[in-house]
């Protein structure tokens, strides 16, 4: 069972790699050592702030688009190739197969992730000349951002296994923006009353909470993050994944392959 | 036992966007297929074959009836470690070579490190695919697809192989190489599944066939069976060109094809016919009886079912599932 699933989930990754989705790197790489060059030219002692800004918002928004645009095709570009038949064909549960897919596209975010984190250390390490121990919490945000891509990847299996990849890009693609505001929305529903109340906090709790899992800016300032705020996101992230992941694999379990 | 079971599967389909309504794809179906034999599914494109195999594969769940592949209920996982397929014209991770991709399918398969290793170039030997080290599958032609196709459909040693339409894409030499593993597969013990609407393929090489049409089976039978039923007439074929009045008189129907004739006559005449040949010191070639051919048998069971007779053939075949005649003869 669980090697199935590893073998699924390699097969995921090397069409990753293969299909140059990895070539984002080099435009990531661009960018950041622009941005590095532009702004150690311009600002005055805040060299640093821009560039963890800048470099850990453009990892999160780099592997966003990766797993929506990746993970709205990991089931329905199968189905319509036809590549399924020869998978489910054998042993395979169809479960096994949701959940190698969710692996191996969250494999290639992490590897993707951890080449561009070395950008953004790199970048730091040129406008800061040395690295200083807050750096560490940059870290904390990467992993931070991991959290994120796993809820999008699942959100996108999920959103695949019933629509069309248009539409999954589109109820992902607005989650992500509806989530990036879910704090916003809870206190916009603080503010209402009857029925619109109910309506925004049902939402605020039904979207995810991407904003809780937002430090850049904390950590762009130096701002402690505490040990429970990790614990909490990490279970928080966790709970949400495996909760849209079984909703994908309900749906596809019942799925007729026409 | 029995290799394949089928018990009344059918799959009926809801279309419409607004008011849904259903469609029946395939009406209760009984077949039994028997170990290491060559069975051939024959039907026109639409008639259900595809359905059939994939509801048997798992991929499309039937709205009622089971089925037993290899003894076991055909859902159960473990059942398709013994089971190969391949889908009509197969489409493959594009971006693999054919021996990655067959790593691959070993891996799901559970197939160890060691057999894979040694099957893998074997198999591909087997369909002719020995020059395509590091080539990825999206340079490879159709009829290459097929190949890969069929080296992952018995990749595993599979006991039971499903093939739908596996001549599909192949030119007249790869159909052949087909027909031949076909044939060693069934010389190896294995049975063979496999749907076509090509009638000399499965004529050429099916022990039984089941003819299949809108969904409804029309009839099931061993092909010499099905092909055996003299029509009360005899082929005469003589060499030359000459075409003797004692023969028209006969009442033969003649055609000179170059340097022979051939004549259709009633099978009473056929001493008659001889003693008029004889009488014209003409050189007889043969005297064939004129049997059915498989084509003609096919045509035939496609036709309109008259309503009372699809009660009676629908009983008649769900109560026999199998081994004789077809209901509609």
């Amino acid at each position: 069972m669980t090697s199935r699933i590893v073998h699924i989930a390699s097969n995921t990754f090397r069409e990753a790699v293969r299909d140059r989705v990895l070539y984002n790197l080099i435009g990531f790489a661009l960018l950041l050592s622009g941005a590095a060059i532009f702004v150690g030219q311009i600002s005055i002692d805040i060299e640093r702030l821009v560039v963890v800004n800048l470099g850990l918002t453009a990892v999160s928004l780099f592997g966003v688009v990766i797993a929506i645009f990746i993970g709205i095709g990991l089931v329905s570009k199968e189905i319509e190739k036809r590549t399924l038949y020869t998978v489910l064909s054998r042993p395979v549960c169809r479960w096994e197969f949701i959940v190698g897919k969710f692996f191996g596209l969250a494999g290639t975010l992490v590897v993707n992730t951890f080449f561009m984190a070395i950008g953004v250390f790199g970048a730091l390490l040129y406008v800061a000349h040395k690295f200083s121990v807050p750096d560490a919490q940059i870290l904390v945000a990467l992993y931070f951002i991991i959290l994120e891509f796993l809820i999008i990847c699942s959100l996108a299996l999920l959103f695949s296994s019933f629509s069309s990849p248009l539409l999954s890009a589109v109820f992902a693609f607005s989650l992500f923006v509806i989530g990036s505001f879910a704090d916003d929305l809870r206190g916009f529903a603080g503010l209402t009353h009857g029925f619109t109340r109910w309506f925004a906090t049902g939402a605020a709790y039904l979207v995810p909470n991407f904003s809780a899992l937002n430090v850049i800016s904390a950590v762009a300032h130096q701002q402690p993050l505490g040990a429970s705020l990790v614990l909490q996101n990490t279970a928080y992230a966790l709970l949400y994944t495996v909760t849209a992941l079984s909703g994908a694999v309900l749906i596809f379990d019942r799925k007729n392959l026409k | 036992m029995s290799a394949i079971e089928i018990l009344g599967l059918e799959k009926t389909y809801m279309v419409g966007f607004w008011r849904k309504r259903p469609k029946r794809a395939l009406q209760p179906l009984h077949l039994t297929v028997e170990e290491g034999e060559i069975f051939g599914f024959l039907g026109p494109n639409g008639a259900g074959k595809t359905t059939t195999l994939k509801m048997l594969m798992g991929l499309v769940f039937p709205t009622g009836g089971t089925a037993r592949i290899l003894g076991h209920e055909w859902t159960d996982p473990e059942v398709k470690a013994q089971i190969g397929f391949l889908p009509e014209q197969p489409y493959f991770y594009d971006y693999l070579t054919a021996h990655e991709l067959l790593d691959y399918y070993g891996q799901l398969s559970g197939v160890t490190a060691v057999d894979r290793k040694r099957r893998i170039p074997e198999v591909l030997a087997r369909v002719g695919l020995t020059d395509v080290k590091g080539v990825q599958l999206r340079k490879f032609s159709k009829g290459m697809l097929q190949r890969a196709g069929i080296a992952q459909a018995i990749l595993h040693d599979p006991k039971l192989v499903f093939f739908d339409e596996p001549m599909s894409g192949l030119d007249p030499l790869g159909r052949r190489e087909v027909r031949d593993l076909m044939e060693q597969l069934k010389q190896e013990g294995k049975t063979v599944f496999f749907s076509t609407h090509i009638l000399s393929d499965a004529e050429a090489l099916c022990d039984r066939v089941a003819i299949i049409h809108k969904g409804e089976l029309r009839g099931v039978g061993a092909v010499e069976e099905l092909t055996s039923s003299v029509q009360g007439k005899v082929e005469v074929v003589w060499q030359g060109t000459l075409v003797p009045a004692s023969m028209k008189s006969l009442g033969a129907d003649c055609h000179v094809t170059g340097d022979t004739v051939r004549a259709v006559i009633a099978e009473n005449q056929q001493d008659a016919a001889i003693d008029a040949l004889r009488r014209e010191r003409i050189r007889l070639i043969a005297i064939t009886p004129l049997r059915t051919s498989l084509e003609e048998y096919f045509v035939e069971k496609l036709q309109p079912v008259p309503t009372a007779a699809v009660t009676t053939m629908s009983t008649a075949v769900g109560s026999a599932t199998g081994s004789a005649m077809g209901s509609r003869k």
